[in-house]
C-alpha cells in the first residue's frame, strides 16, 4: 500500500475514527455501568450509548436564532477530527503498526487541546448566556490543567537510564521512543519521578474528560450542561462521540507514555487493554466519589500542589531516580 | 420536520431522555419523579435519562396545572424540543387539574395550553395524587410504544 492510503486507513478506519469511536462508546458503557454498581444500580444494557447516539443523529438540529450557524454546526466536527487525529498517532505509537516522527507527543498534546476549544467556541456561538458561562469556565479549566499536564508528559521526555555506569539521557520527544525506552528500561511508572508524574497526568485527564469533580463546565444542575446547552439532534451527537473517543484515547496515552506500549501476542494485547480499563475504573471512582468544586478550587488545585508535585517529578526525573 | 424510520423510532424508545418541568404543582409529583432515578426503580436500566436543557429531551415531564405565570415558559420550552417529541402529564393536576380546577390564578391544563402553540403534541396521561414510579415510568414507555 503507498503510504497515503496506509494513513488515510489508519486515520479512518483502524486505529483511528471507526475504531476509536466503537470503542470509546463500550468505554462510555463501562463507565456508566461501574458508576451503576458504585451507585447500588443495575445500570444500563451494553448498547446503550449506541443506541443514544442512533437517536442523536436521527433528531431534528434547531440552529437557535441569536446563534453563529456556521460556527455552530461546524466546530463539533472540528472537535471530532482532531480527536480522531490525536486517537490515531496514539494508538499507532501503542501499537507500534508504523514508524512516528519525532515530536508526534507535542502534536498529541495540541490536538487533544482541539476538541476542548471545540466545545468552548461552540458554546460561545451558540448565543446562550448559559452557554457563554460554560465556556468560559471550560477555558479557565483548559488553562489550569494543561500546565500541569505537560510538565508531566515532560517527566517522561526527561528520564534517564544508567548506561555503562553513567547516566544517560535516552527520552524522546517521540511517542514510540518513550516505548522503547519502556521496552529497555522498564515501566517510567515504577520510578519514583514516574509515579508522581502519572498521579498528575491522571487527574489532568480526569479533567480533560470533564468528569465530576471537575465537571463545573458542564453542570447540568446549576448551567444546564454549559457550552452544550443549545445543541441539539446530531450536533450533540457528534460532541458525545468526541467524548467517547477521548475517553478511548485519553487512557491509552497515560498507558503509553507512563506504563509501557502494546506488544502483540494475547498476552500482551490483554494487559494493555487491563491497563487502560484499570485506569478508565480509576476514572469512575474519582468521579462518584468526589463534589464538584468551583472553578477558583479547580484552578488553584491544578496551578498549586500539581503544578508543584510535576515539578518535583520533573527533579527527580534530571536526578535520574 | 424529521422523517421517522423505523431505526430512529427503536432507538428512541431505547434512550428516551426526559425533561422535567414543573408548572406550579405541590412538589409532589416532583418527588415521586425524582424516585424513579433512586436505585430501588433505576430508570437507567432503561435508557430513560433526566437532561438539563429541552434542547437535548425526547420526552418532557410536566407536573401540576400550569399557572399564568407558567404559561408562556411551558410554550417556550416545548418549542425548544427537538422533533419528534412528546409529554407526559404526571399527577391528577397535570391530566385534569384536580384540587386547582376552577381557580382564578391557573391558565389551564398543561394539554390544552401546548394544544394552543403546537396541534400535533402527543400526550400521554399518568394520573395519581401522586403516582407511582412504577406508574410514570409506564406512562413513559407506553407514550414511545405511540409514537
Amino acid at each position: 500500500m503507498a503510504p497515503i492510503a496506509e494513513w488515510l486507513f489508519f486515520f479512518l478506519i483502524f486505529p483511528g475514527l471507526l475504531f476509536s469511536v466503537l470503542l470509546g462508546l463500550v468505554l462510555v458503557w463501562v463507565d456508566r455501568k461501574v458508576t451503576a454498581l458504585v451507585q447500588w444500580r443495575a445500570g444500563p444494557p451494553p448498547g446503550q450509548p449506541f443506541w443514544d447516539v442512533l437517536k442523536l443523529m436521527g433528531k431534528e438540529v434547531i440552529v437557535p436564532a441569536q446563534a453563529w450557524a456556521g460556527g455552530f454546526l461546524g466546530l463539533p466536527f472540528v472537535g471530532l477530527a482532531a480527536a480522531g487525529i490525536a486517537a490515531t498517532f496514539v494508538w499507532v505509537a501503542a501499537i507500534g503498526i508504523a514508524p512516528s516522527f519525532g515530536g508526534d507527543l507535542i502534536v498529541v498534546v495540541y490536538l487533544l487541546v482541539i476538541p476542548t476549544l471545540a466545545v468552548i467556541m461552540g458554546g460561545a456561538a451558540s448565543g446562550n448566556p448559559l452557554g457563554a458561562v460554560g465556556s468560559s469556565r471550560d477555558m479557565k479549566l483548559m488553562l489550569a490543567y494543561e500546565l500541569p499536564f505537560v510538565i508531566a508528559l515532560l517527566v517522561a521526555v526527561f528520564q534517564k537510564q544508567e548506561i555503562d555506569g553513567e547516566l544517560v539521557r535516552a527520552g524522546t520527544m517521540s511517542l514510540s521512543g518513550i516505548v522503547e525506552f519502556q521496552n529497555d528500561a522498564g515501566s517510567i511508572l515504577l520510578r519514583p519521578s514516574g509515579a508522581i508524574a502519572f498521579l498528575v497526568a491522571l487527574l489532568c485527564a480526569h479533567a480533560k474528560l470533564g468528569f465530576v469533580p471537575f465537571d463545573l463546565a458542564e453542570a447540568e444542575c446549576e448551567i444546564g450542561e454549559g457550552a452544550l446547552l443549545e445543541y441539539s439532534g446530531a450536533v450533540l451527537g457528534l460532541f458525545k462521540i468526541t467524548q467517547a473517543v477521548l475517553l478511548a484515547t485519553l487512557p491509552v496515552l497515560l498507558v503509553t507514555v507512563f506504563w509501557g506500549g502494546l506488544t502483540l501476542t494475547t498476552l500482551g494485547v490483554l494487559a494493555f487493554l487491563g491497563k487502560v480499563v484499570l485506569i478508565l475504573v480509576l476514572f469512575v471512582l474519582i468521579k462518584n466519589t468526589n463534589p464538584r468544586v468551583r472553578i477558583d478550587q479547580a484552578m488553584r488545585f491544578f496551578w498549586g500542589p500539581l503544578t508543584v508535585l510535576a515539578l518535583a517529578a520533573l527533579l527527580l526525573a534530571h536526578l535520574g531516580l | 420536520m424529521v422523517t421517522k424510520t423505523p431505526l430512529l423510532l427503536r432507538a428512541l424508545k431505547k434512550s428516551p431522555w426526559v425533561f422535567h418541568v414543573g408548572t406550579s404543582g405541590c412538589n409532589n409529583c416532583d418527588i415521586e419523579i425524582a424516585d424513579c432515578l433512586t436505585p430501588r426503580f433505576d430508570v437507567e436500566r432503561f435508557g430513560i435519562k433526566l437532561v438539563g436543557s429541552p434542547r437535548h429531551a425526547d420526552v418532557m415531564l410536566i407536573t401540576g396545572p400550569v399557572s399564568r405565570a407558567c404559561k408562556e415558559p411551558l410554550q417556550q420550552a416545548w418549542l425548544e424540543m427537538p422533533q419528534p417529541r412528546a409529554a407526559v402529564m404526571v399527577g391528577s393536576c397535570a391530566c385534569s387539574m384536580g384540587a386547582y380546577k376552577d381557580a382564578y390564578s391557573v391558565a389551564g391544563p398543561p394539554d390544552k395550553v401546548l394544544l394552543e402553540i403546537d396541534p400535533d403534541a402527543k400526550f400521554i396521561y399518568v394520573p395519581g395524587c401522586p403516582p407511582k414510579p412504577e406508574t410514570i415510568v409506564m406512562g413513559v414507555v407506553k407514550l414511545l410504544g405511540a409514537l
